[in-house]
């Protein structure tokens, strides 16, 4: 639309012109606000970098970050090792095996979009009941973790779910008229052919476990040194910065773990999103 | 043998298949028989319609956080669903298609930027704003609304848009031939059709609202009382949780679970509302 036509059309309807206007700087001010986080967070961030943050131990003077930083680790790699073989498999049930519309699968529909939307509070505080105080582990890396295998087993199947539907009907038909067995169709052909989109489920559940806070002060716990075992406490970087500021002393350090887990989280959506592209451009 | 094998690893799908559904059980369990007795101890009408937290004194009354977070909630809708929808329009029908490259990626990263960074970033940005231009302490209900209106906006801007694109598009082009201007056409035609899906995105932000607790726990002041006015602190349910979770024992303890067990039936009430929502549109 060259610039007359659009004066021309838009100076009888000035009301149009605002709406315009409206939607134009809402846009603006959705993508403003994430720059002017970015921005900020940097800014005032980098500067508080220092080596003192990443030693590898943790006392009250370096209030380093590196222990948190293995925890975290630690809490994505048990999490996952629980929630991700349980999350494609129930995805394997549901797509190839139930029969569309049965029973069972309306009330696992009906669970995994209950356990999508409970608040991460929740969570917690059931994590704290069951694991913590009913079977004993106490505040423990296990009790954090199994909590958020629960919290992202709905993102996991719901992904797989979709990376499966995605496969052509004509592979499972294929390999049936081939005479392969169901299950050697689903682990030889179905599930390869799915991994892309998998992959990028888990990798948004990873984003998901990194940035999780209120779930896990109650179950793994505040402890800022380096778990020795899967029953000790740990904290990880979310918590670790919650800790930081409710002491309310620590502003920069504070500010150089916003850095850092904003560093993670533009690297996790980075790559999931570069995933994900693949699968349109295949 | 084959099929020995293939009924063992289907029995094995189904099992892990279970599992989601084993997880929502035992969460209402946990929670409900932690919650309840408390209730029952302080008695339903006192600890629902309660005016005063004061659990030194024996006094559980948890209104003024119900209404706490019913106001937030409603603050963080009023602030963000007009923005994240004429966002989602300008996604769905403005954008070029250069600039939707940094757009959806800039909103997958709003929805995966952890919420104790958001809390930091409202904590250190939005509280001192609030201050200078509305007078108080800066930590009040409008500072909270401001920054769960930013939290929900990645929610309200997928779910729209892609319920805007589902419109079939002559609903757009007969409108336009019609004679017109594309923003009425838009307004006119085309929201309307997608009406249904859009509501169901308000109510999936709705339920992020109000189980948020991180951000809003740094930025809401916390007082366990009525809100005076929109620049007067308040305390939500999940920040009543996690303020005092740390250190609380006994029935304090216990009405802390009880907390959540209020909340959790708000957010089964939401998911309710959303599943009847969307098997309408379907």
């Amino acid at each position: 639309m060259d610039m007359r036509r659009f004066i021309e059309t838009y100076k009888k309807r000035p009301g149009s012109l605002a709406v315009l206007f409206l939607v134009i700087l809402s846009a603006v001010l959705t993508v403003g606000v994430l720059f002017a986080l970015i921005i900020y967070i940097l800014i005032n961030g980098v500067a508080n970098l220092t080596p003192e943050l990443f030693a590898w131990e943790f006392n009250t003077d370096n209030m380093s970050m590196m222990p948190a930083i293995v925890s975290t680790i630690y809490m994505v790699i048990l999490s996952l090792v629980m929630a991700v073989p349980i999350g494609v498999l129930s995805a394997v049930y549901l797509v190839e095996y139930a029969k569309r519309g049965s029973k069972l699968v309306k009330v696992m529909r009906t669970t995994t979009e209950t356990l999508q939307g409970i608040p991460s509070i929740v969570y917690g505080l059931f994590g704290y009941i069951l694991f913590v105080i009913t079977l004993g582990w106490s505040y423990s890396l296990i009790a954090g973790a199994v909590t958020l295998a629960i919290m992202i087993l709905p993102l996991i199947i719901r992904t797989t779910e979709e990376a499966l539907m995605s496969v052509p009907d004509s592979y499972r038909e294929g390999s049936f008229g081939l005479g392969a067995g169901k299950l050697y169709t689903v682990f030889k052909l179905i599930l390869p052919s799915a991994v892309p989109g998998i992959l990028a489920g888990v990798i948004l559940a990873i984003g998901r476990i990194v940035g999780e806070s209120a779930a896990l002060i109650f179950t793994a716990g505040t402890v800022a040194q380096v778990p020795g075992s899967i029953f000790d406490s740990a904290r990880t970087l979310s918590v670790h910065m919650y800790a930081l500021l409710s002491e309310g002393l620590y502003t920069d350090e504070a500010y150089a773990t916003a850095v850092v887990l904003l560093i993670l989280v533009i690297m996790i959506n980075a790559l999931s999103g570069m995933i994900a592209k693949k699968l349109v451009t295949r | 043998m084959r099929s020995h094998s293939e009924r063992v690893m289907k029995a094995v799908f189904l099992l892990t298949a279970c599992v989601s559904i084993i997880a929502v059980i035992l969460i209402c369990v946990f929670l409900f028989a932690s919650g309840i007795p408390a209730i029952k101890e302080i008695g339903l009408t006192d600890f629902l319609f309660g005016m005063s937290w004061k659990p030194g004194q024996g006094m559980y009354g948890i209104f003024p956080m119900i209404v706490g977070s019913i106001y937030v909630t409603a603050g963080a809708i009023i602030i963000g669903v007009p923005i994240g929808l004429l966002c989602a329009v300008f996604m769905a029908r403005y954008c070029p298609n250069k600039l939707y490259k940094v757009l959806k990626p800039a909103v997958d990263l709003l929805a995966g930027i952890p919420s104790i960074v958001y809390g930091f970033f409202g904590l250190m940005v939005i509280v001192p704003m609030v201050q200078q231009n509305f007078g108080g302490s800066g930590k009040s209900l409008l500072t909270s609304a401001i920054l769960l209106g930013i939290m929900i906006l990645p929610t309200i801007i997928n779910v729209s848009e892609s319920n805007i694109r589902a419109v079939p598009e002559h609903y757009y082009e007969g409108s336009l031939a019609l004679g017109a201007t594309r923003e009425r056409s838009i307004f006119k035609a085309v929201l309307p059709a997608a009406k249904m899906g859009i509501l169901a995105g308000i109510i999936l932000g709705i339920g992020r609202a109000i189980g948020e607790t991180m951000a809003v726990v740094m930025v809401c002041g916390n007082q366990a009382v009525m809100p005076a006015g929109v620049t007067s602190g308040v305390r939500t349910l999940t920040a009543n949780i996690v303020l005092e979770m740390g250190y609380a024992s006994g029935l304090h303890r216990d009405a802390l679970i009880a907390t959540a067990v209020v909340l959790f039936v708000f957010i089964l009430l939401i998911n309710l509302s959303f599943t009847a929502l969307k098997r309408r549109t379907d």
